[in-house]
């Protein structure tokens, strides 16, 4: 009737692909990532995709793996509720719903030049993970890389062996805070804005990518913004509901944003105005 | 050559920009410590008689608890201010600061400074002013952690 | 093309109805049912509701007894064409595993062939408020698509006003301007209907049925008739700035009053013709063989629309009538290009306690307005 009819892709989004699971490896007491076969797969670090056990139903979750290696798909689950847990439960051979990937991820090449902040608290470090490998696989690129990780305890730590051998590199500053430790932790105690304000870093130029809790992110945002970050370079990776990831059943809606569609990963100054109030 | 203490205090992030009478005042009441990895700056229950300005190493601020033994609930660093309870009665120390590796500090005499404040309130004022933003941090830090942001919560 | 005006009695119009019927057309039009006017399928003119009337009001509808033959004698009822464009439920797609096979096989989108009879002004802009949500992003939705386009729509321009209508404040009626591929005016009760062309199948059509120019009084009356409609709006709403008005008063003490009144039982947004949220359901059998995905309606106003791991983000009343309103007539601009609200007011009638949205803006507005003078 109009042209409103031949302007989009005709293939359905909301049929999921079937992948196997070939690789399963519990990281964390109850995080789980599984590596992926469903063919070549490309995808942009901060990107999501809606994985089905099947049966149980679909959730969204971000990609963890390398954005270079498009053979080995990875992502990392913690079990959560009904699905994520039957997800973490799926064995080696199993087949999973695959639909992605969707959304708009981290902002790599605005970060070309500058000094990048990465802050990560808990399970964000698995959305910022695919960034992180794009960073040091083009390290020349970028200004000071910094790595921020808070953790709720040492045992909570996510990927703490990658932690620990970035942490010997000499082009990266890496630091992790857990909120509370047992005596035979040796590291930083406290929460993560504490690393913030002993991190370096060139604030005219900097870029900060966060990933976490919203508390935590609004926090380091705004000590950020005092340091004098830019609050458009300030980005942000948001959690809400969604069921359909392309901005048709407006469960993710953050006032004027579906959080599927134009995120999740957006700049400070587009949230700021509506993250600190209630119930949005 | 070894540095004056008043050159010392001057220096520190916490005495930035202080008015040099007041750098005076503070340094009559100032010494430089050193522990070693392990020592304990001080013990829940001591009297409070020093606080201590950290210029090297990490302090790491112990709750004992019976079943899970000493539980770190923060962790201080190089600039960083030690102890809070020497400004308040009845004086005594809440919690067990411990060297994590080599620490070196400023100690600064609690009754001292206390006793210079009364007779000088534009140094107590400053001082207040000083030791408000470390305090206000470590509240907003409580919280977080009291409301475990990163917990699984259903 | 509104240039052609035709006049066609009711024996024109059964033409019509037959003629679509023999290209094929599924009609749809307005009927009564369980004491409302419903949209289901028609045979003939003798399936509209012919003489009846409704009254309508906050929380409140009747259908009346009215003094003539009208066939569209009444204004829109509590459904929409989007039941039919954008089903309730709708399943997506099953798979079966097969020892270690797993199949899944897209729900095949059923390219149903409507022609939906005596669509109002409002609902066509509704309509098209859809077609951007389904099928104006980067996806299409196929079974919407297949649903809609080819759709054949006969407009009706609304010879009364509704007690809850206001489409003269949303710019969306009571005249069909657009989306329609023929738009009738009765304006002689259920024996004479003034019809004008908007698509080259609707010109088609005409063409294939007994009718007659119309007279120079014939097109006044028509005029004078969406004229007094117009003037006796049931409600009115400030649309012009009420996007921002809505969006700086996101903490306004008003979202607790209507809080107060709110059940939260999603009537409005069942009703509503824009409304598009669902969600989606998977069930398998007990053996784990095959397993299905469907999706459903879903309202903004449930507590688990919101749900993230650890809790609902709306968890009060008041957050969730707050999302509803401010989306539809506030970020509905930012997502859409346009207002989510045509001024049906079915939002209004169906709400078992009355909320009238046009009422809680003019609130927001005047305490606004007495701050400002103060």
């Amino acid at each position: 009737m109009t042209d409103a009819f031949s302007a989009a892709s005709v293939a359905d989004p909301m049929i999921p692909r079937v992948a196997r699971v070939v690789r399963r490896k519990r990281e964390i007491a109850d995080v789980v990532t599984l590596e992926i076969d469903g063919g070549a797969f490309d995808f942009a670090p901060g990107q999501f995709n809606m994985l089905t056990a099947f049966g149980v139903g679909e959730a969204a979750i971000s990609v963890s793996g390398d954005p270079d290696n498009s053979a080995r798909l990875v992502h990392t689950i913690r079990a959560v509720g009904a699905v994520s847990r039957a997800l973490t439960e799926l064995h080696v051979g199993e087949p999973i719903g695959l639909r992605g990937p969707f959304g708009r991820g981290w902002p790599m090449v605005e970060a070309e030049g500058r000094d990048v902040i990465v802050v990560a608290g808990g399970l964000g470090l698995a959305p910022l993970r695919p960034a992180l490998y794009r960073l040091f696989a083009e390290r020349e690129k970028y200004g000071r890389i910094l790595l921020l990780f808070g953790a709720r305890s040492p045992a909570d730590i996510l990927f703490r062996d990658e932690l620990e051998a970035w942490r010997g590199r000499l082009d990266i500053e890496v630091e992790a805070t857990v909120d509370h430790a047992r005596g035979d932790w040796r590291g930083n105690v406290g929460v993560v804005t504490t690393l913030l304000s002993r991190a370096q870093f060139s604030a005219a130029s900097a870029l900060a990518m966060l990933c976490g809790p919203e508390i935590m992110m609004r926090f380091v945002a705004n000590a950020l913004l005092e340091r004098g970050v830019a609050q458009e370079r300030v980005y942000l990776s948001m959690e809400r509901n969604m069921k359909c990831a392309i901005g048709w059943c407006g469960h993710c809606q953050f006032g004027p944003v579906f959080i599927c569609r134009d995120g999740p990963v957006f700049p400070y100054s587009q949230l700021r105005g509506l993250i600190a109030k209630k119930e949005i | 050559m070894i540095e004056s203490i008043e050159h010392i205090v001057k220096e520190h992030r916490f005495f930035a920009g202080m008015d040099e009478g007041f750098v005076a005042l503070v340094s009559g009441c100032a010494k430089n410590m050193r522990f070693d990895p392990g020592q304990y700056l001080f013990h829940e229950g001591d009297s409070a008689d020093w606080f201590f300005l950290l210029r090297n190493g990490s302090v790491a601020i112990e709750l004992r608890d019976p079943a899970r033994g000493a539980v770190t609930v923060q962790t201080l660093h190089e600039g960083d201010l030690c102890g809070l309870s020497w400004l308040v009665p009845p004086y005594r120390w809440t919690y067990d600061a411990r060297a994590i590796d080599l620490v070196r500090a400023i100690a600064v005499d609690a009754a001292c400074l206390r006793r210079k404040s009364e007779a000088d309130p534009r140094l107590g004022y400053d001082m207040m002013k000083r030791f408000m933003p470390p305090l206000v941090e470590r509240l907003q830090a409580a919280r977080m952690q009291m409301i475990d942001i990163y917990g699984a919560h259903d | 093309m509104t240039e052609v005006r035709s006049i066609v009695d009711a024996a024109g119009l059964e033409a019509l109805l037959e003629a679509l019927c023999a290209q094929g057309y599924q009609l749809i039009g307005p009927t009564v049912r369980d004491e409302a006017i419903v949209y289901d399928e028609i045979a003939t003119l003798d399936d509209l509701p012919r003489g009846v009337g409704d009254e309508q009001d906050g929380g409140h509808y009747r259908l009346t007894r009215r003094n003539d033959e009208a066939l569209f004698g009444y204004v829109v009822g509590p459904q929409s064409w989007k039941k039919l464009l954008h089903p309730p439920v709708l399943r997506l797609w099953r798979a079966r595993r097969e020892g270690d096979e797993l199949r899944v096989e897209a729900e095949p989108a059923r390219a149903e062939k409507f022609a939906f009879i005596g669509a109002r002004s409002c609902e066509l802009h509704a309509i098209a408020i859809q077609d951007r949500v389904f099928l104006g992003g980067s996806y299409a939705d196929p079974h919407y698509r297949a649903r809609r386009e080819d759709v054949f729509i006969v407009a009706v321009n609304c010879g009364v006003a509704g007690g809850a209508c206001f489409c003269v404040s949303m710019d969306t009626g009571p005249k069909a301007t657009m989306g329609f591929d023929i738009a009738l005016t009765e304006i002689v009760a259920g024996s004479s209907f003034l019809v004008e062309i908007g698509t080259e199948a609707g010109r088609a059509l005409l063409d294939s049925l007994p009718r007659r120019a119309a007279s120079a009084s014939e097109t006044e009356e028509a005029e004078a008739i969406l004229a007094h409609t117009a003037e006796n709006m049931g409600r009115s709403l400030e649309a012009g700035d009420v996007r921002d008005l809505l969006a700086r008063n996101l903490e306004h003490p008003r979202w607790d009053d209507v809080a107060a009144r709110c059940l939260a039982c999603t009537n409005c947004t069942m009703v509503c013709p824009t409304c598009f949220c669902t969600s989606v359901e998977d069930a398998s059998d007990l053996a784990g063989i095959e397993s299905e995905r469907s999706r459903r309606w879903d309202s903004c106003f449930t507590l688990d629309f919101s749900y993230i791991h650890g809790g609902s983000v709306r968890q009060s009343v008041k957050s969730r009538y707050r999302q509803w309103m401010t989306h539809k007539l506030s970020t509905w601009h930012d997502q859409f290009g346009s207002s989510g609200c045509v001024g049906c007011g079915r939002c209004i009638v169906w709400c078992p306690v009355g909320i009238d949205l046009t009422e809680e803006a003019r609130a927001i507005r005047e305490s606004e307005a007495q701050k400002g003078a103060t």
